[in-house]
């Protein structure tokens, strides 16, 4: 019995890591590149959320979701919902961050605080006006299940993973590649060596939240659609978890970002599936967050700086 | 100095309470014995039934919010309770009282329920108290009833805490919170021929606690516990629990919590292919849960506290009498005004016997409602226990059907 179910926990598991990898990619990157921690990040991840089921209610109100095949809807939300929260990001970093560049840094971590509340709380004043409920149901796009015997994959969860894989690949594309990637790997190294080096500080780091911010919002949209139900408080613990991955993986680099959410999201599902069976009872699936942070604290307490954290050279 | 001031102030209030007690009981109109202080108005009121009410007058107050956003099921207390005493207006006139009702608004505020109670037990014509809608109203409030003694029915107060504080005035026509645990477990055993379970709970200490009964419950009727498990409020993802539970295969999966949390699980757990029961207790009862749980809602069980009149052909002809004569909507609630009232009624006719036909003490209707035994309401069955809860009162249980936009009721839990 113990066995049978395994296959399915790690696909629940893996669906959840790969969305905490991506969020965690967003908190890893700022980091990086500021060596400060983007709280708000867990809200612009909601936020994208938010703006994607809004999409597809319109699309559906308007009538034109009918018949749209479920792809093209849904490379829309992702579109749309990037679009507004790579601008959000932007924003936020212009508004609340760059004025407090070179404050110390307790202070921009306040600020982002506050931004968090308030992006909470502005999308719940605005779902309460518009529908009168902050409570968002989104249709799903992908109702199917693959069954492969020994365990079921919704096709939903497959399509989350599939896309965050994408977006994994051409971030670090990108970063190694690209010209802009090189110039945001020097502004991590060094501010004021690359700035000596005719790169544009200010927009590398704007590029940086444009980035990080659109994978958040994506990751918002294809949470939502995985879940079917959203509330403004959702990026609250999930941002959270993120940035535990983003820890654990060594924070300020892209592939321990990625293989952190991806171990954390497993050691939830073992841990909320297991636990009680094997402790007959004593510890139960309430206790799988405990679990999973105890690891953390283990692997902190002998590597403190994360699983990839000795590869300064690559952070970005 | 200061120590002594409430003081003289309290005999001062005694003397004159006394003294018009003395005056209601000596004089001929029921009129004159508030007529010192109360506009002429109300004298002649008195006078012109005067005839008949040479007993006195009788005041049964209602204490539910009449104002805010939740005075539609205050109102619909006071309403039912109002229909009750105009229907038994006629049978107190002949033994020669004036029975008049003296609704208070609360507005589900604790400090402004308390003043209320304070000005209720004030007025010595004030035999009993039919409210409140909102037990943490009630439980303040009743430390003034108690000082009183003046008696409270609640028709609609479930928190445990209100009869388990000790106090004799305090009495309630609908179950408690306490209740719907056992009576779930029963129902599912015996109703749905459940022979396992899996238990998951939100960790509140509503949601646990409920669980925790159900457990029992199960335990002691054989039921086989699969699994008992918690989760966390506000995440969206529980593949981890019921990967476990729904490998196990139960009867049923019982969930004690609300419904956002509720409504998540069991569209997860379908969409694992779970295919047994799903049920829970009041926390589900919204019409968010069918929004959320989407078709997955189909079947879901839960109990509640509150019951449907309108469920019999008694109970229609009873709503639709109600309707005509009240020119309100009916309300859940407004038939637990109506039974409330009645067993108030009942009491101060008991009381009024017992004192050979002259207005009772507030004292004797406590003591006379407080006895209320097998009291067979409108809708509820009232025997009072000592706490003053009630031992017949029902637990309901109501099921979500797919594309219906609110639950069906399906019956008493047994």
């Amino acid at each position: 019995m113990l066995l049978s179910i395994l296959p399915q926990v790690l696909v629940d598991g893996l669906t959840l890591g790969f969305m905490y990898a991506v969020v965690a990619l967003g908190y890893t990157m700022v980091y990086g590149i500021l060596e400060f921690i983007n709280f708000a990040h867990g809200e612009i991840f909601m936020v994208g959320a938010f703006v994607g089921t809004e999409v597809l209610l319109i699309a559906d109100a308007m009538g034109s979701l009918k018949g749209m095949n479920p792809y093209i809807a849904l490379v829309l939300m992702l579109v749309i919902g990037m679009l507004v929260t790579g601008a959000l990001g932007v924003g936020i970093e212009r508004i609340a961050y760059r004025p407090l560049r070179n404050a110390p840094r307790l202070v921009p971590l306040i600020s982002a605080i506050g931004v968090s509340f308030l992006l909470q709380d502005l999308v719940r004043f605005t779902e309460a006006v518009a529908r009168n409920e902050f409570y968002l149901n989104s249709p799903i796009l992908f109702n199917n299940s693959i069954n492969l015997g020994f365990a079921s994959i919704p096709q939903k969860a497959l399509i989350v993973i599939v896309i965050a894989i994408i977006m994994m690949v051409a971030l670090t594309l990108f970063v190694n590649k690209t010209k802009w990637g090189i110039a945001m790997r020097a502004v991590a190294q060094d501010q004021t060596t690359a700035s000596l080096m005719t790169i544009n500080v200010d927009k590398v780091i704007m590029l940086t939240f444009l980035i990080g911010s659109s994978l958040g919002g994506a990751t918002g949209v294809l949470f939502a659609q995985n879940y079917g139900t959203i509330d403004p408080y959702i990026g609250f613990i999930l941002g959270l978890k993120a940035f535990t991955a983003a820890v654990l993986g060594g924070i300020g680099n892209l592939r321990g970002a990625m293989v952190g959410g991806i171990i954390l999201g497993l050691l939830e599902s073992l841990a909320g599936a297991y636990m009680g069976p094997l402790t007959g009872g004593a510890f139960g699936a309430e206790y799988k967050d405990v679990f999973a942070f105890s690891i953390l604290i283990l692997v902190l307490l002998f590597k403190p700086e994360g699983l990839f954290g000795e590869a300064v050279k690559e952070k970005v | 100095m200061k120590k002594r001031t409430p003081l003289s102030l309290l005999s001062v209030a005694l003397v004159a309470s006394v003294s018009l007690a003395g005056c209601a009981g000596t004089k001929d109109s029921g009129g004159a014995a508030g007529g010192s202080s109360q506009p002429s108005g109300n004298t002649q009121q008195g006078s012109a039934s005067g005839g008949a009410t040479d007993g006195g007058k009788i005041l049964i107050a209602t204490q539910t919010p009449l104002s805010g956003n939740q005075s539609s099921l205050g109102d619909a207390i006071k309403t039912g309770a109002e229909y009750a005493l105009n229907l038994r207006k006629e049978e107190f006139k002949k033994l020669g009282f004036d029975l008049q009702l003296f609704p208070q608004d609360d507005q589900a505020d604790p400090k402004i329920g308390v003043a209320n109670a304070e000005m209720l037990i004030s007025n010595p014509d004030v035999l009993g108290v039919v409210g409140h809608l909102n037990s943490g109203v009630a439980i303040p409030s009743s430390v003034k009833y108690e000082e009183g003694k003046l008696v409270m029915v609640s028709p609609a107060n479930t928190a445990v805490k209100l009869t388990e504080e000790g106090k004799k005035t305090v009495h309630r026509i609908c179950a408690r919170d306490d209740a719907q645990g056992p009576k779930a477990a029963i129902y599912a055993k015996n109703s749905l021929g459940v022979k396992t379970a899996f238990l998951i709970h939100d960790k509140t200490a509503y949601g646990q606690g409920l669980a925790d009964q159900v457990k029992a419950q199960f335990e002691k009727d054989g039921v086989q516990v699969l699994g008992y498990e918690g989760i966390t409020q506000g995440e969206k993802d529980y593949s981890a629990v019921l990967n476990q539970a729904v490998a196990k295969s139960p009867d049923i999966i019982f969930f004690g919590g609300l419904y956002p949390e509720g409504g998540i699980l069991v569209k997860q757990a379908r969409e694992k292919g779970y295919k047994g029961y799903f049920m829970g207790g009041d926390g589900l009862d919204s019409s968010d849960m069918i929004k959320i749980a989407g078709d997955a809602v189909d079947g879901v069980v839960f109990t509640s506290v509150a019951g449907d009149v309108t469920q019999t052909e008694e109970g229609k002809k009873w709503a639709e009498e109600y309707k005509k004569a009240t020119n309100k909507p009916l309300e859940t609630y407004s038939v637990y005004g109506y039974d409330s009232m009645n067993v108030i009624l009942n009491g101060v006719l008991e009381a009024i016997k017992a004192n050979g036909g002259k207005k009772p003490t507030r004292e004797q209707v406590l003591e006379a409602v407080h006895k209320t035994k097998d009291f067979q309401g409108q809708f509820t069955k009232v025997t009072f226990d000592d706490k003053g809860d009630n031992i017949s009162a029902d637990v309901f249980i109501y099921k979500y059907e797919k594309g219906k936009d609110r639950s069906t009721f399906v019956g008493k839990a047994e």
